[in-house]
């Protein structure tokens, strides 16, 4: 029995750029347990609801998070128009899709360079960012943004692609897929990767699924969980199949994003085939009154979004539940009993978003 | 830009922001836009940092950790917000936990506007940071601190 003491973990930290703060009560190496305390990154935004009427608060939405902003503005739309029962075009729903896809590929990427810095593999870690800017250039060349861009309104999209940006998407996730199969192989393949991922954090089906874990988290356990196949956008009309790993150590994490990836690209070809001509959205009149549930997958997993309206163009309630806040319980699961070196790949594998989390 | 005899470090933190921002920093210094090229180096430490990028606003959480970083910093020292949220607090400023833009916190020498703020303009505002960092090194290697000399008032 060695002695035990308390290492604080953030909440600035270089691995992570947002502020998470983890007491982690070690035994010599070995932590026994770790505490987590968050809202560095609290902002209140769902209190903003009493400022902003339902359509400003589309912008406030998006602004939940960064790096699925496009989705968390959908979710929030999507909740509304249940509510106020309104049918997006045809149109509107495909593009929605091709951007939830490629906001998929640009997370997933993000995450993969990140994990390779955390276990020192900086040109890993270049590599993967290098790809992810060519996403990045396709969302500025459809919307005009690179990380936010508003182009989710309630009874659809505002923006248009034409048929030259729809083919040079598809000419990116060309690229993107060709360069994928190469670092594939260093990701999943080489030896010293292999060593920091194998084996390290094994999370359990029953334990992803008691701990309430989801997306890719609980995914790499075996669980089959994914949103997308209770249907939203045009997910319906696409074929797909949720990607799972049976493991649940780190590396089936980091095999289900990539596959995760290669799967995005499949559904972004299967939409821009499939994209019927015609409206970007109808003109929504009236106010909502009612409440509904929206869950969308995000990249990170499966977020929720309440919305609750009284009849008056100020909403009652708004609630967002981000995949990050239900993969905290799996997290310090797997922090127990783990080696302090590996602490950081243990956080990241969950693909922590602090400001989704805090809100 | 000033010719540099020092490579400044650079710490970067995030307050209360949508994460925007920061990603926006950490593809600056990727290769594709590579704001290493201007002499500076990112580090995780604020005892060696000599310029902080802030994104984000301030909340009353955050709002000690933020100038305790500040204050580990050695002097000379730049700040620069960067984001609206950092500058006035943004889409946000209304929310009952946000406080304000980071000069709530801490003296704030350079603005980068945009939600999120495209990398050329945080690679903007880092040379404007670099050049001012010079300056006010050049000042404290002369003794005067803050326009004036030591001592005085």
């Amino acid at each position: 029995m060695g002695k035990q003491s308390i290492i604080p973990f953030g909440p600035q930290h270089p691995v992570l750029p947002e502020p998470i703060h983890l007491d982690l009560v070690m035994e010599d190496e070995k932590i026994l347990e770790a505490v987590p305390s968050i809202g560095f990154v609290h902002r209140g935004l769902e209190s903003l609801v009493e400022k902003k009427d339902y359509q400003e608060m589309v912008y406030v939405i998006e602004r939940t998070c960064g790096i699925c902003s496009f989705m968390h503005g959908m979710g929030y739309c999507e909740s509304i128009e249940h509510i106020m029962n309104v049918e997006v075009p045809a149109r509107g729903r495909f593009l929605r899709t091709i951007w939830c896809e490629m906001s998929r590929i640009h997370s997933h990427l993000l995450w993969l360079g990140l994990l390779a810095d955390a276990f020192g593999f900086e040109s890993l870690f270049y590599q993967c960012w290098r790809m992810r800017e060519k996403i990045l250039d396709m969302f500025e060349m459809t919307t005009g943004g690179r990380v936010i861009f508003s182009v989710n309104k309630v009874g659809g999209v505002l923006k248009d692609m034409d048929e030259g940006q729809i083919r040079q998407i598809l000419d990116t996730i060309e690229w993107i897929e060709k360069e994928l199969t190469k670092i594939k192989k260093t990701f999943l393949n080489d030896y010293t990767v292999e060593t920091r991922l194998r084996g390290v954090g094994v999370l359990t089906k029953e334990q992803a699924h008691d701990l309430g874990a989801v997306g890719p988290f609980a995914r790499a356990s075996g669980v089959v969980l994914d949103m997308r196949k209770r249907g939203y956008a045009a997910y319906p009309e696409l074929d797909f199949e949720p990607v799972t790993s049976e493991d649940g150590d780190s590396w089936a994490r980091c095999e289900v994003r990539i596959n995760e990836i290669f799967q995005a690209i499949d559904l972004i070809r299967q939409a821009a085939a499939k994209i019927p001509a015609g409206d970007l959205a109808v003109e929504v009149k009236g106010n909502p009154e009612g409440e509904f549930f929206m869950r969308v997958e995000q990249p990170r997993g499966e977020a929720v979004y309440f919305s609750k309206g009284n009849g008056t163009k100020f909403l009652d309630r708004m609630r967002v539940r981000t995949p990050t806040f239900a993969n905290i319980p799996g997290m310090l699961q797997t922090l127990k009993g783990a080696d302090y070196a590996d602490v950081p790949i243990l956080i990241l594998t969950i693909d922590p978003c602090i400001s989704c989390t805090e809100r | 830009m000033a010719k540099v005899k020092k490579s400044p470090w650079v710490l970067h933190y995030d307050g209360a922001s949508c994460n925007g921002c920061d990603i926006e920093v950490l593809a600056c210094l990727t290769p594709v836009y590579d704001a290493e090229r201007f002499g500076i180096v990112n580090t995780g430490d604020p005892m060696q940092a000599d310029i902080l990028l802030l994104t984000g606003g301030i909340n009353a959480q955050c709002q000690e950790v933020v100038k305790q970083i500040y204050e580990q910093m050695p002097r000379p020292k730049v700040v620069v917000a960067v984001g609206t949220c950092a500058c006035t607090g943004g889409v946000f400023k209304e929310a009952y936990n946000i406080l304000g833009g980071a000069d709530t916190t801490v003296p704030v020498d350079i603005y980068v506007p945009g939600c999120a703020a495209r990398p050329q303009s945080i690679i903007d505002g880092i040379v404007k940071a670099v050049a001012l960092f010079q300056q006010r090194s050049d000042e404290h290697d002369k003794g005067i601190v803050n326009g004036s000399r030591e001592g005085e008032s």
